[in-house]
């Protein structure tokens, strides 16, 4: 037993229990029995506490990697209810179930050549135009909802000022890029209004970012899209 | 140990042995005559003499059996420095302010509902209809604005007097978390009477969120429990406000007064260091 066969650790002892003396030692056994049991004890502890707080953390975190918007295409009149020269005020619903606060104020309007510039998205796609322009009122700062007001073709957000044109460019104020717009297509002869993007200055359309999150210049890589699963 | 301990206060003591007790005839006493004027004032000291055995005897059995005593005599009857004014009793309103809200919370709870499409008209229910429902909805939504207003006081308090030196840096700290949890309270509380403002401030405070570069737009679906304001972000402000944030105050708040008890509390500046004995005074 008490042979020097082994190196030995820095206190000078064997690792092998057989050599330092440990009555029922086994051949070649370096993890004494209390060490193991301790480790054993922590290492279900942990398991034990992992297995109600990882479902737990992912319970609440789910939603980051879900949408949860409404996808349905939705009715909003029929065509010859809008025309390019102004805004036609619509409510639609972006979250179902979500009663008042699941709706949403829009500003649709007919796309037209001669005054909207078109998305590069779509010329480099070869697609035509969104016939239906469908502007969010989500203000790109904060998120308050903006207003339209026809005798100056402007967006004004109440809560801090912020100006947008017709387009919905930013004119003034503290907004960091355009307005937000939803796709539009027509059905039967009617407008129907989906799913919410996101635009650049260059009307470069993004997948929808919340408020106050670039999409220009290098500022836009600081602000990554919403993980789709 | 027992000399550094202060005494214990008088109704803590063991009573003295009572000779004349013994031999006495019981509270029904006074066989000879007169018993409307003699018994009455001999009924009330025994009742009185009964009273403080009886609850020296409940203490003594507790004290026996948990040994709270040296502990609640260390935390209640501490020294405390000379020169120690109303400026040192903000952090024990804070903590009132707390409780108050703790208290007026849990009683709101009974009738709100966290529902997108009940939770004003429950708070309006509580306003409006519910007895005493608007004093005690009124305590909690002023309180809050006193709890912050206190926090914000003591916390000057601390900062002028120096008292988050050494050895109080930990202490600074977990003030620090309580301020920013009271912070995080306040603003999940703004939601849940669901009108316009409450809905619309949230919007924006969410959207802040949102600007941090990074990690802004996971912090903003975090808030939300999802992309755009939905059912479940109500459900997820009334869990954080009720559960997690008043859970985690508690802690840090017990964290918090058990540095107190243990550190002791700073002297006010202007109390001269080198003359410490005369700083000391018992209170």
């Amino acid at each position: 037993m008490a042979e020097n066969r082994s190196p030995k650790n820095s206190a000078g002892k064997s690792p092998y229990t057989a050599d330092r003396g440990m009555a029922g030692a086994f051949e070649g056994e370096t993890v004494t029995r209390r060490r193991f049991m301790t480790t054993g004890a922590l290492a279900a502890g942990g398991i034990a506490s992992a297995a109600f707080a990882l479902p737990a953390l992912g319970f609440a975190l789910g939603p980051l990697f879900e949408d949860g918007t409404n996808e349905a295409w939705q009715d909003v009149g029929a065509e010859d209810e809008f025309d390019p020269s102004s805004y036609v005020q619509r409510v639609i619903n972006i979250v179902p179930d979500a009663g008042e606060a699941g709706k949403t104020t829009i500003y649709v309007r007919k796309f037209d050549d001669k005054q909207d510039m078109p998305s590069p998205s779509d010329e480099e796609q070869k697609l035509d135009p969104l016939p239906y322009v469908a502007m969010s009122t989500r203000c790109a700062h904060l998120g308050c909802p903006v207003r339209f007001y026809q005798a100056p073709k402007r967006f004004v957000c109440p809560c801090h000022g912020g100006v947008y044109n017709f387009q919905g460019i930013v004119d003034g104020g503290p907004p960091v890029r355009p307005l937000d717009r939803f796709y539009t297509r027509v059905r039967n002869g009617r407008v129907e209004v989906g799913e919410r993007f996101s635009v650049n200055s260059e009307l470069r359309r993004f997948k929808p970012r919340d408020p106050s999150q670039h999409l220009d210049g290098f500022w836009q890589y600081l602000y990554p899209a919403r993980p789709s699963t | 140990m027992s000399r550094l301990t202060p005494p214990l206060p008088k109704f803590l003591r063991p009573a003295p042995s009572r000779p004349e007790r013994d031999g006495r005839p019981g509270r029904t006493g006074a066989p000879n005559g007169k018993p409307g004027e003699g018994a009455k004032p001999k009924r009330g000291k025994q009742l009185r003499e009964g009273a403080t055995e009886g609850s020296a005897k409940v203490v003594g059995y507790l004290d026996e059996r948990t040994g709270a005593s040296p502990f609640l005599r260390g935390f209640l009857y501490r020294k405390v420095p000379k020169g120690s004014s109303w400026f040192y009793t903000l952090g024990s309103a804070t903590m009132f302010a707390f409780i108050s809200q703790a208290v007026t919370g849990i009683f709101l709870a009974m009738y709100y509902v966290p529902d997108v499409n009940r939770a004003y008209d429950s708070v309006a229910h509580i306003t409006h209809e519910v007895f005493l429902g608007e004093l005690v909805r009124g305590m909690h939504r002023w309180g809050s604005t006193v709890m912050i207003i206190l926090i914000f006081l003591h916390m000057a308090r601390t900062f002028v007097f120096g008292a988050y030196k050494y050895p109080r840096e930990i202490q600074w700290v977990i003030g620090v978390v309580l301020l920013v949890l009271t912070l995080a309270m306040g603003f999940s509380g703004y939601l849940l009477p669901f009108d316009q403002r409450s809905l619309w401030a949230t919007v924006v405070g969410v959207n802040i969120n949102a600007s941090a570069p990074i990690m802004g737009p996971f912090i903003a679906d975090f808030l939300r429990g999802g992309a755009e304001f939905n059912t479940a972000t109500l459900a997820r402000y009334y869990s954080l406000h009720m559960l997690l944030l008043p859970g985690l105050i508690g802690a840090m708040i017990g964290a918090h007064l058990y540095l107190v008890a243990k550190l002791g509390i700073t002297a006010p500046p202007w109390l001269r260091a080198d003359k410490k004995e005369l700083a000391k005074e018992e209170i």
